[in-house]
C-alpha cells in the first residue's frame, strides 16, 4: 500500500463542515434547558458594595440568579495559573484569587458578578438588566509600562508585580558587553491582540440527578485538562462525576485553553437548579473576556563586534498579565519567551528579565505562538537594526551568526536536535528573488512610492511536552499525550487521541499516520477526540504539540498493535514470532504465509478453534485488540525558517501594501502538505495582522476601545498577497516520525518580517505595531524632512 | 432587543400615517436593526417600506438620474444606466460595506441616517442632488444638517434621490481598516460651470470644501490643490486618525479623485 504520510489527502472533515453538518456547542440543545446571561462589570476596577437582585428575580421567566456570595458559600474554587514562576530573588510568584463570580472586587471590564438563569434567552437578558450592582469605582491601572507605579490592584501584591524573573547570567552578559565594539539597542512594544476565534465561546451544562454526573459541553482545546482543573481546583465535582465534551470547536488559537468563569458557573449552577443551562458568548463578550495575547514592553540590547559577530544579548521586558494570572499566563512571558529570545544565533552570553504585572484589563494568556512571537520580534528587530548600523547585508549578518552544527546548544535552555538554518536562508532568498530587490525598489521610487524588504530567521520550541522538563520549570502537570487504538472484530479502527482538533485537521492527518502504521485503508479509521468519556486522558492542543506529541502516541499505540499482531500471526501460522514481519500485512519471512491485520483482529476477538476457524491466542496474550500509549517525548521540537517580506508604501496616505511574502520553513517531516499550507497561511494572516492591523486598545479608565469589528481590525483576504511558501525538511531526531510542528510558525515569524520591511522602506525609522496608515504617514513626513535637510 | 410592532406599508401615504414619535422606517435595516439589538435604539413601531414598489428603481433623464429610496446598493452598483451616466456613483455603491450589506442596504436609508462617515451623502453634495420626499423636494446642500441629523421631519419619507449628471466625477475613499467606512471620502464632480468637492468622514457632517472647489473651478487639475493646507480644527479625531491626518487625507483623496476624472 502506498504511503499516505506526505500526500495531500483531502480532509475527512470537509464534507461535514462545508455542508453545515458541524456540531458546535451552540448547536447543542438539551431537554428543559435554561439560558444564562452574565452580569458583568462595566468598570475596570471597583469594589462591590451591594448587589440587589430583587427586581430581577421578579422579572418574567427567571429561574435563578446567583452571585459571588453563593459560589463562595458552596466553596467553588477560582481560576488558576497553571505554571509557578519564581522571581530572581527566589520568591514565589504572587497570584490573586480569581473567583468565577466576583464577590468583593471587580478587576476588568467584563469581570462577571452574577449569573441570571431564565427560561428563555430574551428573559434572561431582560432580567440581567434589572440586577442592580452598587460599585465603588476605583482608579484603574491600564498601562503595561506604568503598572508598577499604579495603585495596588490586588491586596498584598506590591507594585502589581506577579514576579520579577531572570533567565541567564547578568555578570557574563556584562563581560560580553564590555568587550563589544558596538551595542545595538531597541525599545519595542509587542501590541496586545484579541484572538477572535470564529466561534465565540459557549457552554451547555447538564446535571443528571440519578447518576450525580455533570456533563459540560464547552468550547475547549483540552477537555481532559478542563475537567482536571474544574475538579481539582474548582471543586465542581470529582473527576469521575464530571464529563467534559468539546465537540466541533471553531478555532481556538490558545483562547480556548483556559477553563473560564462561565464553564465553572454553569456546571455548578446546573446541579444547583437541577436543569441544563446554556450560555453562548456574544461577540462583544468575546472581545472583553476571552484571554488576550502579547502585550509586552521591551528594551533589548545586542553586543556585537565590528565585523558582525554577536557577543551578548540583554532583554528587559515588562509583560502585562491583565487582571489575573490564568493557565498559561505566567509561562507565556517566561519559559515560552526567554529561551527563544536569542533566536537562531550563537550568542555566548544572554539574559532575559521579565517583570510580569497586573493591570485592570482582560487576562493575557497564550495566543498562537505564545511567547515565541514576542521573542522573535525582539531579536529579529534587533538583528535588522544591527545590520543597518553595521552596514552588513541583513542575510549575511544572520548567516554569520547561525550555528552550523547540530545538536545546537542554544544559549539559555534548549538543545536543538536538528536544522539547517543556512539552507533555509539560501532557499528563502532564492524564492523571494532577494537579489532583484534593488531593481524593484527603484521601480517603486519612480512611482513615488517607498519600497522595503524585511527578513526574519526564527526557531521556536514547540511540541510542548517533556514532562520532566516542563515540571522542573514550574508546570503544574506533565505534558505527555495519550492515544488508544481499538480494532473492531471486523477490522475497522477507532483511534482515541487526547489532542483536540479545532481546525487542525486531525481527523485526516492522524488517520493518515494510523493508516500507514496499520495497513488499514484510511476510510476504515476514525479519529475520536474531545470527550472525557472517550479516551483515557489528554493534555490537549496548543504549542504546536498535536502531531509531535499526540501523533507519536498514536504511532506508539499502533506499534504495540503490530507487535501483538506478530505474536498472533505466529501462533495462527505456527511460525516463530521473530520470523513475522509487518509490511502492511503480517508475513512469515522466507515463506508465502501471511495474514492481513483484519484477519488478526478478527482472531483476537475469537480466540479459539472451531471447524474452519483456527485462531488460538498465544500464551500470555489476552483477547481483543486494543493498545494504549502515553507518550512523553525526550525534548521539545524546534521548527525554524526564514521569511522575507516586501512592502510598498504610499507616502501620501501612509498605506502599506504587502507586495510579496515568502516563507521557507523547516517543519521536519510533513504529513499532509495541504493541511500544512493551511496552517502556514492562517499563522501568517495572524502574524501580518499583528504587524499591520490588529491592536487591542484600552483607554486610561480601562474601557476597551476596540471592542467590536468596527474598531478592531481583523485582516481580510484582500489584505494579503499570494503567499510564496516553501520548505527545507530536516527531520527531528527526537521522535519516530521526524516531525516538528507547524501551527504557530506564521504568527511567530511574520510580525518582525513585515515590520523589518516597513522600517527598511522608512529608512530605518522605528514604527510600532500595528503600522497603521497614520503612523507610517508621519514617518514618511519625517523622512521627507530629513532627506531635505541632507540635500 | 425589545418587542416592537412590525408594519409593512403598501404606499408612502400609509407609511407616513403609521409614523409616530416612537417609530422608525425600515428599509435595509443595516443600521436600525443592529442599533436595536445593541439596545442603543428602541421603537414601538417599525414601518417596513421595502414593499412599496414606487420606492425602488433607477430612472435616467437627459440631465439627471433618479434613484428610488429603497433601491439597494447592489442595484446601483450593477446598473448599466448608472455606470454609463455617472460611473463614479456606481463604484461608490460597490465600495459600501460588504456583499451582505450591499444586498440589503438602501440609498434612502443611508441618506436618512446621515452617518458622518457614510459614502452616499458625499455623492448627494457633489452631484447637486435633490431629495424627493413624500412632502417636498430638498436640495442636498440643505438636507444634511449635522451628525445623524437631516432636514427630514417626523413621518417624512424619502422617496427618491435625483442626481445631476456631471461632466466628470470620481469618488476616492481612505477606508477605516476595521469597519471600512470612510475615514475620509472625497467626491469630486465637475459640472458645467463649477466643481464640487464633497467630503465625508472628515467632519461631523458631510460638506462641500469651498477652498478646493474654488481652486478646481479655476483650474481642474490636481496641481491646483497640491500641498493645500486645510484647517483641521473642526475635523474628527479618533483612534483611527487624528484631525491632522484627516486634513492631509482630504487633499490627497481629492487629488486622486481629480486625477481619476
Amino acid at each position: 500500500m502506498a504511503s499516505l504520510v506526505g500526500s495531500r489527502v483531502e480532509r475527512k472533515e470537509d464534507k461535514r463542515f462545508l455542508t453545515g453538518k458541524g456540531r458546535y456547542t451552540a448547536d447543542i440543545n438539551l431537554a428543559n434547558q435554561t439560558y444564562a446571561i452574565f452580569v458583568r462589570s462595566p468598570h475596570a476596577r471597583a469594589s462591590i458594595k451591594k448587589i440587589n437582585i430583587d427586581k430581577a428575580l421578579k422579572s418574567s421567566g427567571v429561574v435563578s440568579i446567583l452571585t459571588g456570595k453563593e459560589i463562595a458559600d458552596d466553596k467553588i474554587g477560582g481560576l488558576i495559573a497553571g505554571w509557578a514562576i519564581r522571581s530572581e530573588d527566589g520568591t514565589e510568584m504572587k497570584c490573586p484569587g480569581n473567583p468565577p463570580l466576583a464577590k468583593d472586587n471587580v478587576n476588568f471590564v467584563g469581570d462577571p458578578v452574577a449569573v441570571v438563569i431564565a427560561e428563555s434567552l430574551a428573559e434572561a437578558k431582560e432580567a440581567a438588566e434589572k440586577v442592580e450592582v452598587d460599585y465603588k469605582v476605583l482608579k484603574a491601572v491600564t498601562s503595561t509600562a506604568d503598572a508598577m507605579n499604579g495603585d495596588t490592584i490586588h491586596e498584598g501584591i506590591d507594585k502589581n508585580l506577579c514576579f520579577d524573573w531572570l533567565l541567564g547570567d547578568r555578570q557574563k552578559v556584562k563581560e560580553a558587553f564590555d568587550k563589544a565594539d558596538k551595542v545595538i539597542s531597541i525599545d519595542i512594544i509587542n501590541n496586545r491582540l484579541i484572538p477572535n476565534a470564529m466561534e465565540p465561546r459557549a457552554c451547555v451544562a447538564d446535571y443528571n440527578a440519578a447518576s450525580e454526573e455533570i456533563t459540560l459541553y464547552t468550547t475547549s482545546q483540552n477537555p481532559h485538562l478542563s475537567r482536571l482543573i474544574m475538579s481539582a481546583f474548582g471543586n465542581v465535582a470529582p473527576e469521575h462525576k464530571l464529563r467534559v465534551v468539546a465537540p466541533d470547536v471553531g478555532g481556538g488559537f490558545g483562547s480556548k485553553i483556559n477553563v473560564y468563569n462561565e464553564d465553572i458557573v454553569c456546571s455548578w449552577a446546573a446541579k444547583k437548579i437541577n436543569r441544563a443551562i446554556k450560555w453562548v458568548a456574544e461577540r462583544s463578550e468575546s472581545f472583553l473576556t476571552d484571554i488576550h495575547g502579547r502585550d509586552h514592553v521591551t528594551h533589548a540590547e545586542l553586543a556585537v563586534t565590528k565585523d558582525g559577530k554577536f557577543l551578548g544579548f540583554k532583554n528587559e521586558t515588562i509583560a502585562n498579565l491583565g487582571a489575573y494570572a490564568r493557565v498559561f499566563g505566567t509561562v507565556t512571558p517566561t519559559y515560552l519567551f526567554g529561551p527563544c529570545a536569542t533566536g537562531v544565533y550563537e550568542i555566548p552570553a544572554a539574559y532575559t528579565n521579565v517583570k510580569a504585572v497586573y493591570t485592570n484589563t482582560a487576562p493575557v494568556d497564550a495566543y498562537r505562538g505564545a511567547g515565541r512571537p514576542e521573542a522573535t520580534y525582539t531579536i529579529e528587530r534587533l538583528v535588522e537594526k544591527a545590520s543597518m548600523e553595521l552596514g552588513i547585508d541583513k542575510t549575511e549578518l544572520r548567516i554569520k551568526n547561525f550555528p552550523t552544527a547540530f545538536p545546537f546548544k542554544q544559549t539559555l535552555v534548549h538543545t536543538v536536535d536538528s536544522g539547517d538554518y543556512v539552507a533555509g536562508m539560501e532557499k528563502a532568498k532564492q524564492m523571494a528573488d532577494y537579489k532583484g530587490f534593488e531593481a524593484r525598489r527603484k521601480e517603486s521610487e519612480a512611482k513615488g512610492k517607498l519600497r522595503g524588504i524585511g527578513v526574519t530567521s526564527y526557531f521556536e520550541a514547540c511540541g510542548i511536552a517533556p514532562s520532566a522538563a516542563v515540571m522542573s520549570l514550574g508546570c503544574g502537570v506533565g505534558l505527555w499525550e495519550s492515544a488508544e487504538v481499538r480494532f473492531n472484530p471486523t477490522g475497522q479502527v477507532t483511534v482515541y487521541t487526547g489532542s483536540h482538533s479545532h481546525g487542525q485537521s486531525h481527523q485526516t492527518t492522524f488517520a493518515q499516520i494510523a493508516a500507514d502504521e496499520l495497513g488499514v485503508p484510511i476510510e476504515n479509521i476514525d479519529i475520536v477526540h474531545g470527550d472525557t468519556d472517550k479516551g483515557t486522558f489528554g493534555m490537549g492542543t496548543y504549542g504546536s504539540r498535536s502531531l509531535a506529541v499526540g501523533g507519536i502516541a498514536i504511532v506508539n499505540a499502533c506499534k504495540k498493535i503490530v507487535e501483538k499482531g506478530k505474536r498472533v500471526t505466529a501462533k495462527m501460522l505456527e511460525a516463530n514470532p521473530e520470523d513475522v514481519e509487518f509490511k502492511g500485512e503480517f508475513i512469515v519471512s522466507k515463506s508465502n504465509k501471511k495474514k492481513t491485520i483484519g484477519e488478526v483482529a478478527f482472531a483476537c476477538y475469537l480466540p479459539g478453534v472451531r471447524d474452519e476457524m483456527k485462531s488460538p491466542l498465544p500464551e500470555g496474550d489476552e483477547p481483543g485488540l486494543k493498545e494504549t500509549s502515553f507518550y512523553d517525548p525526550s525534548n521539545f521540537s524546534f521548527p525554524a525558517g526564514t521569511h522575507i517580506a516586501e512592502v510598498e508604501i504610499d507616502p501620501e496616505t501612509g498605506h502599506v501594501k504587502l507586495e510579496k511574502y515568502t516563507a521557507c520553513d523547516d517543519f521536519g517531516r510533513i504529513i499532509n502538505p495541504m493541511v500544512v499550507e493551511g496552517q502556514v497561511h492562517g499563522g501568517l494572516a495572524q502574524g501580518i495582522g499583528q504587524a499591520l492591523y490588529e491592536n487591542a486598545e484600552y483607554d486610561e479608565t480601562g474601557q476597551l476601545m476596540t471592542g467590536s469589528y468596527m474598531d478592531y481590525t481583523m485582516p481580510r483576504a484582500d489584505n494579503f498577497p499570494e503567499f510564496n511558501i516553501g520548505y527545507t525538511c530536516t527531520h527531528a531526531t527526537t521522535n519516530p516520525l521526524g516531525v516538528k510542528g507547524c501551527g504557530e510558525a506564521g504568527a511567530i515569524a511574520a510580525p518582525p518580517t513585515v515590520m523589518n520591511a516597513v522600517i527598511d522602506a522608512l529608512g530605518g525609522q522605528e514604527v510600532t505595531m500595528p503600522a497603521t496608515a497614520e503612523k507610517v504617514w508621519k514617518a514618511c513626513k519625517n523622512l521627507k524632512k530629513s532627506n531635505a535637510k541632507a540635500a | 432587543m425589545k418587542d416592537f410592532n412590525y408594519h409593512s406599508a403598501k404606499d408612502s401615504k400609509e407609511a407616513s400615517k403609521l409614523a409616530s414619535s416612537s417609530s422608525a422606517f425600515l428599509a435595509g435595516g443595516m443600521t436600525t436593526i443592529p442599533s436595536m439589538k445593541l439596545g442603543l435604539a428602541t421603537y414601538k413601531d417599525l414601518i417596513d417600506i421595502k414593499n412599496i414598489k414606487k420606492l425602488s428603481g433607477i430612472k435616467v433623464s437627459g440631465k439627471s438620474i433618479t434613484i428610488g429610496a429603497a433601491t439597494k446598493h447592489v442595484e446601483v452598483s450593477n446598473s448599466k444606466d448608472v455606470k454609463k451616466a455617472i460611473p463614479s456613483l456606481s463604484s461608490l455603491a460597490e465600495g459600501i460595506g460588504d456583499p451582505q450589506v450591499r444586498n440589503r442596504g438602501t440609498i434612502g436609508g443611508s441618506i436618512a441616517n446621515n452617518d458622518p462617515s457614510a459614502d452616499y451623502p458625499s455623492a448627494c453634495i457633489a452631484l447637486n442632488a435633490t431629495i424627493h420626499t413624500n412632502e417636498r423636494k430638498i436640495e442636498a446642500a440643505k438636507f444634511f444638517k449635522g451628525m445623524f441629523e437631516t432636514a427630514l421631519k417626523k413621518g417624512e419619507l424619502i422617496e427618491a434621490i435625483e442626481f445631476q449628471i456631471p461632466e466628470k466625477s470620481s469618488y476616492q475613499k481612505h477606508p477605516n481598516p476595521a469597519s471600512r467606512y470612510a475615514i475620509v471620502g472625497v467626491y469630486v464632480a465637475k459640472h458645467k460651470g463649477d466643481v464640487n468637492v464633497a467630503v465625508t468622514g472628515a467632519k461631523s457632517c458631510v460638506y462641500n470644501d469651498k477652498e478646493m472647489s474654488k481652486a478646481l473651478s479655476g483650474n481642474f487639475s490636481s496641481s491646483s490643490i497640491d500641498g493645500m493646507d486645510l484647517d483641521s480644527s473642526e475635523m474628527n479625531s479618533d483612534m483611527h486618525a487624528s484631525a491632522d491626518f484627516r486634513a492631509s487625507l482630504v487633499v490627497t483623496q481629492a487629488k486622486k479623485a481629480v486625477d481619476a476624472c
